[in-house]
């Protein structure tokens, strides 16, 4: 990490030996193993929530301790090399960057002080199929009184058993595609007509689809302008794409570590296996990738702290690079340790899992190419 | 009669024994009958097998005296194309384990007559599964420095150590295993290529659950495991050349089945993007990116098919084995590997499930096919260790890391 200032070092310091000691991947392995529903140990997520990280991104006058994105990204980073699960990107990360860019006064004072200390969760809804979409909505939030009812399905919503409320992306106008009708919704996770199905994933986080029918919600669910989230709902996701992006880089960086250890103690041919050229020159190749994958992620966090101009430019390019070296290094990972790294007791896999899974979700990388190319002009 | 004329009787021949052997109430059922696991055997498979062991064509080249068919390579083929045509299919390489593909050929080149007149009849059979013992934890690219050792008791082997990734190894009958003989000599000097029976109270298997779920894959020990003093295949001590020689036949077998796209391969890549991804109105992919990335893959995987079959055109139709089968075995599992890659990707997040209704048969196997196949440029000699071939024994180069 390059320039960080003292107080972020000291988080630094304090989220890595936490994640080390309290939460490290051999308690991962033991929540997968357990097949704990909810995808995280509420145990882990209490500890989070004590130590302030879920308000890390909410104002002090809502409870929180508003270090801002950079600050939050060093967490996640450490968080990310024990692939420690947890609500902090879907709640503490994307629902409080909801509220603070879209809520109302009454959402953010209802929701913050509960997403702070931790014993609210709250996620986004947005994509409906199996490939990051937001534009594509189709969930559709139909004018009824002076509320709206609420009819469609998202999939693969983060901690969406877990979660004691949604921010859903509905279509109150258009059709599927357009930027123009979209919407924003607050709705309490309890509210009838929610119907949720966890699913069972590689990465053993937490998941589920989530069906809406019927789903009533009153004016004061709306967050933001009525047909105009478009916007909005993209700078909630580059805050999302930032801040994963950093927990992705965190998963890259111990994968690299593993990798460079096992280079300097595996013996084959009577030599330490790193000493072989052609993986030598792997492990320079990857370092190399690795350095210019934090410049961006920290670039993109830098920029949402500064709400630069290039934000959403600097987040796509975070997310693309990160993407890149994490599948490169994950497959890296695998192949330098040999069969070792085929194996289900050795962790290389479920850095592997996680990999693909991280990639995937608010844009891969030829979503992120995609959008770089549009708003550079091209 | 000419050659041609020959082949097209053969055929006739082929057909109509099919015709009357073949049950067609298993037709095009190979992959679900003849998995390792089935204990419990469908009658009418177990029937084929039977006739296909009699008759030898499980194994048609190899020697009619022990059991194969006798048979030219061309002959074989004709075979082979019969019964694609009618949904038949070999069982025999899978019953058999490393029976057919790896042990079988090898002890055929390096047994005594009493060896060949024992191990190989049961291969064509389908009767006996054999495994192989060769990597052990601390022995795997450098196979050489293997540590399992078998002491001469007089009218017996004695055999202490472990193996590892030994494939159906808690199933099989028989063993090839490679063990030291001679702790003096240089390390290769010092190795002999032994046959265990598996059915005995010294030898225990664990088996290792891998990345994508459970395996066939063990863990093997010896403790005072024993073997008969005539199952030292090739010389004593020399066991590293039929061992090397083994592992050319294991190579070739890897050489592009799975990526040339066997029968299992229905769905092509397009089908699924455009199911997944959709089209734009031009009817084009509607991820550019990604329709040029799968093109790229396209042309690869063709190159790589052109490349095999140009292989083989060039070794006349004979299957020999060559250094060439370092750059199949690689070009094939980068393409396969890559496959794997962009189906996950296309899939999105429905490829990442991992159990439940949610998600559907094809996209459950995804996931786990895209995770088992990263094993593909590691066993059978690793993606570096297959160019560390090619560098040294087809572009001469100097040797630097495998002094042994
Ligand atoms: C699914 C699976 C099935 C297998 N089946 C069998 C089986 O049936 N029977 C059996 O005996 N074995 C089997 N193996 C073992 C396999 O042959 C070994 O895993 C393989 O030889 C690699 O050895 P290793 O795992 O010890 O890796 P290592 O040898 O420790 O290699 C680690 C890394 O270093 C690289 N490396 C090593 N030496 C060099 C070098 N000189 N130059 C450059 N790079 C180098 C390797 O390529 C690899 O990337 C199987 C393995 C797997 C994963």
């Amino acid at each position: 990490m390059a320039a960080l200032t003292e107080e972020q070092e000291l988080l630094k310091e304090q989220a890595k030996s936490w994640a080390n000691e309290e939460a490290p991947v051999s308690k991962f392995r033991e929540m997968r193993d357990a097949r704990t529903e909810e995808g995280f140990d509420r145990g882990t997520w209490k500890s989070i929530s004590e130590m302030g990280w879920a308000g890390i991104l909410v104002s002090e006058e809502h409870g929180g301790v508003a270090m801002g994105h950079l600050t939050a990204g060093v967490v996640l980073e450490e968080l990310g090399r024990q692939l420690t699960a947890s609500p902090l990107l879907a709640s503490g990360i994307v629902g409080a960057s909801a509220l603070a860019l879209a809520g109302s006064d009454a959402q953010q004072a209802a929701w913050l002080p509960r997403i702070a200390d931790g014993s609210a969760i709250v996620t986004l809804a947005v994509d409906e199929g199996p490939r990051h979409a937001p534009l594509q909505t189709k969930l559709s939030a139909t004018a009824d009184g002076d509320g709206f009812v609420l009819e469609g399905r998202k999939a693969h919503v983060l901690e969406g058993l877990a979660a004691d409320a949604f921010v859903v992306a509905a279509r109150s106008s258009g059709s599927a595609g357009d930027a123009e009708g979209l919407t924003l919704f607050l709705v309490d996770g309890d509210t009838a007509g929610i119907d949720r199905s966890r699913l069972s994933t590689a990465d053993s986080r937490g998941y589920a689809n989530v069906t809406f029918t019927g789903v009533r919600v009153g004016a004061d669910a709306v967050m933001g302008e009525v047909g105009g989230a478009a916007e909005v709902l993209d700078r909630i996701l580059d805050r999302a794409r930032a801040a994963l992006s950093a927990e992705m880089l965190g998963t890259a960086a111990q994968s690299f570590d593993m990798t460079l250890d096992y280079l300097k103690n595996r013996v084959q041919f009577g030599q330490v296996i790193g000493s072989f050229q052609a993986l030598g020159h792997r492990a320079a190749t990857l370092f190399t990738e690795m350095e210019m994958a934090r410049s961006c992620v920290e670039a993109a966090l830098t920029a949402i702290d500064e709400d630069a101009d290039n934000t959403a430019v600097l987040c796509s390019l975070a997310k693309a690079k990160a993407g890149d070296f994490l599948h490169h290094m994950s497959n890296e990972l695998i192949q330098i340790h040999g069969g070792i790294g085929m194996t289900d007791e050795f962790d290389a896999g479920l850095y592997l899992k996680r990999a693909r899974a991280a990639e995937a979700t608010y844009g891969n990388q030829a979503f992120h190419r995609d959008r770089y190319a549009t708003l550079q002009g091209l | 009669m000419s050659d041609d004329a020959n082949l097209e009787s053969f055929r006739e021949e082929a057909r109509a024994w099919l015709a009357d052997n073949f049950p067609s109430a298993i037709s095009g059922r190979g992959a679900e009958l003849v998995g390792m696991e089935s204990v419990s055997r469908d009658p009418d498979l177990e029937k084929w097998r039977v006739a296909l062991g009699e008759k030898g064509w499980g194994t048609p080249t190899w020697p009619a005296e022990y059991g194969g068919g006798g048979l030219s390579q061309k002959q074989a083929q004709i075979i082979d194309q019969e019964m694609r045509k009618i949904g038949a299919f070999n069982p025999l390489p899978v019953m058999a384990g490393m029976g057919i593909t790896m042990v079988g050929p090898t002890i055929l080149e390096y047994g005594t007559e009493a060896q060949k007149q024992k191990h190989i009849p049961p291969i064509c059979r389908g009767d006996v599964f054999w495994a192989l013992g060769y990597s052990e934890p601390n022995a795997g690219s450098d196979l050489a420095s293997l540590q399992c050792k078998a002491e001469d008791k007089g009218d017996h082997w004695l055999v202490n150590g472990q193996k590892t990734w030994t494939s159906g190894a808690d199933h099989a009958q028989w063993i090839g295993c490679l063990v030291r003989t001679d702790f003096d000599a240089p390390k290769r000097d010092g190795i002999s290529f032994l046959i265990l029976d598996m059915d005995q109270p010294g030898i225990e298997t664990r088996p290792i659950e891998l990345i994508g779920g459970s395996s066939p894959f063990c863990e093997t020990f010896f403790n005072d495991a024993k073997a008969d003093k005539d199952e030292v295949l090739g010389e004593l001590n020399g066991g590293w050349t039929v061992g090397k020689r083994l592992l050319q036949h294991e190579r070739q077998s890897q050489t592009g089945a799975r990526a040339s796209g066997g029968a299992a391969a229905k769905v092509t890549l397009q089908d699924l993007a455009l199911k997944y991804v959709g089209a734009d109105d031009d009817g084009k992919l509607a991820d550019p990116d990604l329709r040029a990335r799968i093109a790229d893959h396209l042309m690869k995987a063709q190159a790589q098919r052109l490349t095999t079959q140009r292989v083989i055109a060039e070794a006349k139709g004979n299957h020999k084995v060559s250094a060439a089968a370092s750059i199949l075995k690689n070009a094939a599992s980068a393409v396969s590997q890559e496959k794997d890659e962009l189906t996950l990707e296309i899939l999105g997040h429905q490829g990442l499930g991992w159990e439940g209704h949610d998600f559907q048969d094809h996209e459950l196997a995804a996931v786990r096919g895209w995770l088992s196949a990263k094993a593909m440029s590691i066993y059978g000699g690793s993606f570096e260790i297959q160019n560390n071939i090619i560098a040294k024994n087809i572009l001469g180069l100097p040797e630097t890391t495998q002094k042994g």
